[in-house]
């Protein structure tokens, strides 16, 4: 076919020679389009990704915004010392951990049962309708879910007429240091319980039902079938969920606790993010919450590599 | 699949249902409770009477007569700008990147899409862009909204997933008869993929509409703030006596600024539980395609 050799010898990555500029030249040409579709695209990458990455060198000076970002003294990691060495770093990085491990204890394996659940269920409306209903807390902005959850534990909500009914004794539970973890993960597991299990619901959907038969015939009960096939044919996406709910550790969602704590519960629910966006934004400290947001970011990144690199040896399975 | 149920099925798919509609009450419960107590006396509301809510105790207007105040609707306005520029500003830059990552044998594609990916792993944080928009000088202006989180590399590589898809020899057949890779973008390969558009339209929107973090990092006059950090003030930050207005000596303030809260939640979301329903299969749908690796 003459087409396609001519298309190879015009393009030069195809070719086992070195580029020259004659390569490159024509293949710019030929992919000129595309190249000049790019340029906004990369504009935006390089304007609001890496262009704001110049900002990480205050972590290591005395910033003035009077002097600019180069113009500021260069004082090493003077602030970073001060955040591992002051009263804040064991408190915040134990809130961020606590917090984000209990999210993922409970609210990592939720949706799987609740998937098998609903994939057990024979009827198609009623399945339907409870899958609709489970999806909708997700398009509910967080502002009005934060807004309901403090209503609904304040000392005349929702939750304390409950307790009252039970002999229980009311109080606002967002005031109480104790209750905040609790009060995150439940909201949080209401949240996200219906939207998570969609990916479950569509691993399981793949399952081939001859081998549900078959079991069947060799006389395999309900849960023996649900134990020896459902939750194999699902493991490879539990296990890609789970790397990449792992990958997130460091980043628990700040605006969520921004909007839920008040100063009387820092202690038990101010982590490293929320903590970064008081010192920073609020109280305008821009060097230290740098610093401390560095940390973060780079704790952060180590994890997703390792975590990576872990799963590509175990289980074949990575994520790039 | 024919096969004799035992008392074991029998008594399975019994707890299982009423385990799965407890899972379902429990989620519709809260928009109901905010329903009927929105539409409910403030006087009668406030005595708590009752343990759970199932029907307005009462009936008054009044709440949604004080909840629509010039800055909710302000808000509204302005949240209605917010989601249309912003979710086409996206979506330029999203076709524009997809397609030219869906294509193949282009210079630099391996870089480039290295590129991209690790900005999904690492960024410089919120003091980092902050400072970096301040630098700009586009601190309280509409652009500091719309344009740093412009592009989801997320959505990006959803929709260049559906792009991939479309036969590369339609595209080729194009570029024979003269097309450019505009026309192939617009002209062929954007209408066979509807569905994704959808898709990715609606996350953009939804994403947009619910925004309040941009707007508070980024924006200082109020005329410019979306319906969320109205919200924010009204159900989370405010006393009672800043949200009811003068009059009302009869009613309780407490009381009715109560009502007012619930009354609120439910103008601020009736608009995404309206379309919910009709748009829900779409979100589904993409979950999926981005859950296909690639």
């Amino acid at each position: 076919m003459p087409s396609k050799t001519s298309a190879q010898a015009a393009d030069p990555l195809q070719l086992k020679h070195r580029l020259t500029w004659k390569d490159v030249r024509k293949n710019l040409y030929k992919y000129r389009g595309i190249y000049i579709m790019l340029i906004p695209v990369l504009i935006y990458y390089i304007m609001f990704c890496y262009a704001p990455l110049q900002g990480l060198q205050i972590a290591f000076r005395d910033f003035r915004p009077g002097r600019g970002i180069w113009g500021s003294r260069w004082i090493g990691w003077e602030n970073f010392e001060m955040f591992f060495t002051g009263p804040y770093f064991l408190s915040r990085l134990r809130n961020t951990l606590l917090i984000s491990l209990y999210t993922i204890v409970v609210c990592f394996p939720a949706p799987i049962l609740f998937a098998l659940l609903l994939n057990e269920v024979r009827n198609k409306y009623f399945k339907k309708i409870v899958q609709t209903v489970s999806y909708l807390p997700h398009f509910i902005s967080l502002v009005v879910v934060c807004g309901l959850v403090k209503e609904f534990v304040s000392t005349t909500g929702l939750i304390n007429q409950i307790i009252e009914m039970f002999g229980g004794e009311a109080a606002n539970m967002l005031m109480d240091p104790g209750k905040f973890r609790g009060i995150y993960v439940i909201s949080e597991l209401w949240q996200t319980i219906g939207w998570n299990s969609i990916i479950y619901l569509a691993a399981l959907a793949g399952v081939n039902t001859e081998l549900y038969d078959a079991a069947a015939v060799d006389g395999a009960g309900r849960f023996r079938r649900i134990w020896s096939i459902t939750i194999p044919s699902i493991m490879p996406t539990v296990i890609i969920m789970f790397i990449m709910r792992i990958g997130q550790f460091m980043s628990v969602g700040f605006d969520k606790i921004i909007l839920l704590y008040n100063e009387n519960i820092y202690e038990t629910a101010d982590i490293i993010s929320s903590f970064v966006y008081r010192k920073g934004i609020i109280e305008a400290n821009y060097s230290y919450s740098m610093a401390v947001s560095l940390v973060n970011s780079v704790v952060n990144f180590l994890l997703v590599v390792l975590v990576n690199k872990i799963s590509a040896k175990v289980s074949e399975t990575s994520l790039w | 699949m024919i096969e004799k149920k035992t008392w074991v099925d029998y008594t399975f798919d019994t707890i299982n249902h009423i385990v799965l509609a407890a899972i379902a009450f429990v989620t519709l419960y809260p928009f109901w409770y905010v329903l009927c107590a929105s539409f409910s006396d403030p006087n009668l509301f406030i005595r708590k009477d009752f343990v759970m809510l199932f029907k307005p105790l009462g009936f008054t207007l009044e709440a949604y007569k004080q909840c629509l105040t010039p800055r909710v609707l302000s808000g509204y306005g302005n949240t209605l700008f917010y989601v249309v520029a912003g979710t086409l500003i996206s979506m330029f830059l999203t076709f524009l990147g997809a397609y030219a990552l869906s294509r193949k044998g282009w210079m630099g594609k391996r870089f480039i899409t290295l590129m991209i990916m690790f900005t999904m792993y690492f960024s410089g944080g919120i003091i980092a862009i902050y400072l970096w928009v301040e630098q700009l000088g586009l601190v309280d202006t509409v652009w500091a909204v719309l344009l740093p989180t412009a592009l989801s590399t997320y959505n990006m590589i959803v929709m260049r997933t559906a792009f991939a898809s479309v036969p590369e020899s339609l595209i080729e057949a194009a570029k024979l008869d003269g097309a450019s890779e505009f026309t192939c973008l617009f002209k062929i390969v954007i209408p066979l993929s509807q569905a994704t558009i959808a898709v990715v339209v609606l996350f953009y929107a939804v994403w947009r509409w619910n925004d309040w973090m941009s707007a508070t990092i980024f924006l200082r006059s109020s005329s410019l703030y979306p319906l969320q950090i109205f919200l924010r003030e009204i159900l989370l930050t405010s006393s009672a006596d800043s949200i009811v207005s003068t009059g009302g000596s009869s009613v309780n303030t407490t009381a009715l600024a109560e009502i007012i809260k619930y009354a609120t939640i439910v103008v601020a979301t009736v608009p995404v539980l309206c379309i919910y329903p009709f748009i829900q299969k779409y979100f589904v749908s993409g979950v999926m395609i981005g859950g296909v690796k690639e």
